[in-house]
């Protein structure tokens, strides 16, 4: 005779395992769902690889502190904000290099972004932003009229880090990069810096990252 | 989108997006520093001296120093070399101590000094390298915002690194012209330039004196002061120009 306590033991255990059969059996199959959709998400088609063109460098040299206009041949994308990221990628890769003029660590992967917004209406200068009533820059009216843009360039802030200190070597790379963008964008006259997505005081502890520079700066003088 | 949205925001609504008008007072009397070229005579002539970094900031790493210590040992020679001719001088820092950028501009606009050096040194280049602030010439204005109150003085500080230019090439030196923007040089309301040292090298790009070589400090030093003498004497000439 099997004691009553034993069956209803027994009877708890079964349908514990029916219970947990059944949940199992739902895992497995939310993970086969899961594994389905992702499939379906993964790409079908190789990345379109955009044309080489022609792009003017701007590359700095340490040597006579100037910007030195050069034609280099690289893929560049129709849309105008992967198209500057890629010829500043260019500019950074040749100052990577083992040999550059002005050397700095880097390369290619220390721009993050760069997006392009409507350029601000500044009257000739930062220093001279027309000013509202409140103090603050009025709106763009002209600029945006004219199409003018401004490029706003996101770094890594492992490229800040590992940049030359030094008032030359940091307005060259600012100056730089102004060059290449107006060179390659010509509708682009403004650059305002970010570093890691944030505003950051100086580059390497001199030259300003918090102003609006204008490309015609370090366009080359005739 | 929304971090892309942060991102803009950061930039546009920055501290920068805006222009600060917690205005520098220029109410001090004109003299001929000034960038209108007032007729009134200064009453004494000033040179703030202002070491670079200093405390936690060290600025870039040199040869065999902070960059730090390099300005403050420069910035100490210069002022006993402008002292021994008679120039009154102000240092923004005596010793190795963090100064703040704003707090060194607020110590130069007070000094009302004829000539603000900004003194920097840098591994990279060669010679000396002065730096004018890249905004463009303006009119003084009664009151001045803070970040580009430089840009009333632009055309004085173009001309005080004319003079530096000579004199460092006078004393066989390279030297490199360029503008550019510092935040402190940028809120000076004095002709201001930015020297930066570098190693001496030849035409050949070869070494000839590193920065903590004692003769070539001394050399930049001499070849400075002689400067802001001359400088001194082209204030003067302005002003007896104008007096009537």
């Amino acid at each position: 005779m099997i004691p009553r306590y034993q069956t209803i033991l027994f009877s708890v255990l079964v349908l514990a395992s029916v219970v947990m059969g059944v949940a199992l059996w739902n895992t497995l199959d939310r993970a086969h769902q899961r594994l389905l959709s992702s499939d379906e998400s993964a790409p079908t088609q190789a990345p379109e690889v955009a044309p080489a063109e022609q792009a003017t460098i701007m590359a700095a040299s340490d040597a006579d502190g100037s910007l030195l206009a050069q034609a280099q041949s690289l893929p560049l994308p129709s849309d105008p904000g992967a198209r500057a990221r890629a010829v500043l990628g260019k500019l950074l890769d040749l100052y990577a290099a083992a040999d550059a003029a002005h050397p700095v660590a880097g390369g290619a992967n220390s721009i993050e972004q760069v997006f392009l917004l409507p350029a601000q209406n500044l009257e000739g200068r930062n220093g001279e932003a027309k000013m509202n009533g409140t103090g603050q820059s009025s709106p763009s009216n002209d600029a945006a009229a004219t199409g003018d843009e401004m490029a706003v360039v996101n770094l890594t802030g492992a490229f800040v880090a590992g940049h030359p200190s030094g008032i030359e070597t940091e307005t060259l790379t600012v100056m730089s990069i102004c060059g290449t963008l107006h060179a390659n964008l010509p509708r682009v006259t403004q650059v305002r810096f970010l570093v890691d997505g944030q505003p950051r005081a100086t580059l390497a502890g001199h030259v300003d990252l918090t102003r609006t520079y204008l490309t015609a700066e370090a366009a080359p003088k005739p | 989108m929304v971090a892309l949205t942060a991102l803009l925001a950061a930039v546009l609504g920055g501290p920068s997006g805006t222009i600060e008008i917690n205005a520098v007072s220029q109410v001090a009397p004109p003299h001929p520093g000034s960038p209108a070229g007032s007729a009134n005579p200064p009453s004494r002539f000033v040179v703030v001296l202002d070491a670079a970094h200093g405390g936690d900031d060290a600025g870039g790493r040199l040869n065999s120093q902070a960059e730090k210590d390099f300005t403050l040992a420069l910035s100490v020679k210069l002022r006993s070399r402008l002292a021994a001719r008679g120039i009154q001088v102000v240092t923004t820092r005596e010793s190795d101590a963090a100064v703040d950028l704003n707090r060194r501009a607020e110590m130069a606009n007070h000094a009302n000094a004829q000539a603000c050096l900004s003194l920097h040194g840098t591994e990279s280049g060669s010679g000396v390298h002065l730096f004018v602030s890249n905004m463009a010439p303006i009119q003084q204005a009664r009151f001045a915002a803070w970040k580009t109150a430089q840009a009333a003085w632009v055309t004085r500080s173009l001309a005080l690194a004319g003079t530096l230019n000579s004199a460092l090439l006078q004393a066989g030196m390279s030297v490199t012209l360029g503008r550019t923007a510092l935040p402190a040089v940028d809120s000076m309301t004095c002709p201001a330039v930015a020297v930066e040292i570098a190693p001496e090298r030849d035409a050949g790009k070869k070494l000839v004196a590193e920065l903590d070589n004692p003769g070539y400090q001394a050399r930049v030093a001499e070849a400075l002061a002689a400067a802001l003498l001359e400088w001194h004497t082209d204030v003067w000439r302005v002003t007896e120009v104008h007096q009537p």
